[in-house]
């Protein structure tokens, strides 16, 4: 079929350089069609799982039961009308989103799903995560500025700070792990995890309150609740996003939930084995097998945690939000990172004795 | 020590937990969910919904034109102008209620001693222009004729409380 397809487009004559850019470009739609596809339904699932915590039913009349409701949605937000407000900068106002957008999705370039399926295999990958991630500020807090408006701007004034905040206590937890496992490549930290006793030899048991951290940080950095005080509905309308209308804020939508995807999937790589089996070791069929199944039924128990939450919590007060921030998480990772320290060099197994 | 306990309480998140474990038990809950087009909840026969003017058995409109039930509004929606009829009976030349006004405190009902207005259990109605929605005698009328069983019925399995 593809040899096929090669012969018919004179594959072998085309030039190097084209050839190349042809493939890393259809490994890029392989990656983002599917992302799209799962952040239209987690928007549904979302709004599924608060109703029934509300003891709701939630969307179920567009299709049956209500599964062309991110569909429609988009349709809806696509067809409606940009306003762009008097006195916006507009260029900046239109690019906002897309800086917004665009750190969300480069993320996934070093995303590992198996052993050897990733896009990009560079031997830092778990920095440029953090490096990238921490871009997704700057479409918050232009779009907040060139919006003209007094709440947009205090939205984005609050969820820089907030960003900046957490970033740290997130980069200490990542320090963590990336001692645990030595390296900074993120299918190499899931291979330091692999071991006999399954679920049991991943790095969620010695660096639980990293994880802990990691996540809640992850939560706080992608603006959801219970620290969604850059929206806060009550105070400041929709913070950052409210002047956006239609595609544009389609695309914020679309980012926030492709942030949340990344968190759940860094998540489930760095603390929860990544494709491991949790049964490896335990049994040898196809359950104790590392596949992709296992990546993503880890990283969708994170993203329910994400559901969960908001559904629970009431959102926090911004002074509580910054203690939690620097006077909980940032001493919390300092301590483990010196406890992990001390593990690694004693080579606790079975968990570190391998680097 | 109490303090020490408020810290280890907070430090492993406890109460975040036991809230998370309620919202988690929810989730399973059966819904309340009413589908409305498909499913109703149950009317109690003393729901005020809809306004509507009775007629005797005979025929013959019964509010009398008291005025009772123009003067016990409290949105001042109704309004009444009556005349002597040929036969020498005192009988409405118009009897307005205007919707928009109503907050549907059932209040004319009590007042009116003929029991000719009343509401109805009917809640799905509209208005698709200004002028719609203000129900004229001929109108209240029409809709007592149409539901005059049901209106019946209701007040029959409400009069023992009355």
């Amino acid at each position: 079929m593809i040899e096929m397809l090669q012969t018919l487009i004179m594959w072998d004559a085309w030039p190097a350089g084209l050839q190349t850019l042809v493939v890393i470009m259809l490994k890029i739609v392989a990656i983002l069609a599917p992302l799209m596809v799962a952040v239209a339904y987690y928007t549904y699932f979302e709004r599924k799982v608060i109703g029934y915590m509300h003891v709701r039913i939630g969307p179920n009349r567009v299709g049956p039961r209500g599964w062309l409701q991110p569909i429609a949605d988009a349709v809806k937000l696509m067809f409606k009308e940009i306003v762009i407000p008097s006195g916006a900068d507009k260029k900046v106002f239109l690019i906002a989103p897309v800086l917004a957008m665009a750190p969300a999705l480069a993320m996934w370039a070093v995303i590992p799903f198996n052993d050897t399926l990733v896009l990009a295999d560079i031997n830092a990958s778990l920095l440029y995560v953090l490096a990238i991630g921490s871009m997704g500020v700057y479409g918050i807090i232009l779009a907040g500025w060139a919006s003209n408006s007094k709440y947009a701007f205090l939205g984005a004034m609050r969820s820089a700070a907030q960003m900046v905040s957490y970033e740290i206590a997130m980069g200490f937890a990542l320090v963590v792990v990336l001692m645990a496992a030595g390296s900074l490549n993120l299918g190499d930290i899931v291979r330091a995890q692999q071991g006999d006793y399954g679920l049991f030899n991943w790095y969620w048991l010695p660096l639980l309150p990293m994880m802990v951290v990691y996540f809640i940080s992850g939560v706080a950095e992608t603006n959801r609740a219970p620290f969604d005080l850059a929206e806060g509905e009550s105070e400041i309308v929709a913070g950052f996003h409210v002047d956006y209308s239609g595609t544009t804020f389609a695309v914020f939508f679309l980012a926030e939930y492709a942030n949340m995807i990344i968190v759940g999937m860094l998540s489930a790589l760095l603390f929860m084995g990544g494709w491991l089996s949790p049964f490896q070791g335990w049994t040898d069929s196809w359950l104790g097998q590392p596949s992709l199944f296992w990546l993503l039924a880890k990283a969708s128990i994170f993203l329910f945690l994400f559901l969960w939450f908001r559904a629970t919590f009431p959102r926090y007060r911004y002074d509580q939000l910054m203690r939690l921030g620097w006077k909980v998480f940032i001493p919390l990772t300092i301590v483990w990172l010196v406890l992990v320290g001390v593990a690694v060099m004693a080579g606790l197994e079975p968990w570190f004795g391998k680097a | 020590m109490k303090t020490v306990m408020r810290f280890f309480k907070s430090l492993f998140l406890l109460e975040l937990l036991q809230g998370m474990r309620v919202t988690g038990r929810y989730m399973f809950e059966r819904k309340i969910t009413v589908q409305y087009p498909e499913e109703r909840a149950p009317l109690s026969p003393r729901f005020r919904g809809l306004h509507a003017q009775r007629r005797f058995p005979n025929g013959e409109e019964r509010c009398i034109a008291c005025k009772l039930c123009e003067v016990v509004c409290p949105a001042l929606a109704i309004t009444i102008e009556s005349a002597q009829r040929e036969d020498g009976s005192r009988r409405t030349t118009r009897y307005d209620i205007d919707l928009t006004k109503c907050i549907f405190c059932g209040f004319c009902e009590e007042a009116c001693p003929v029991d000719a207005i009343v509401e109805t259990n009917i809640y799905e109605y509209h208005g698709e222009q200004r002028g719609d929605l203000l129900m004229t005698k001929d109108k209240l009328l029409a809709v007592g004729d149409k539901y005059e069983q049901q209106i019946a019925a209701d007040r029959a399995a409400d009069a023992p409380y009355r």
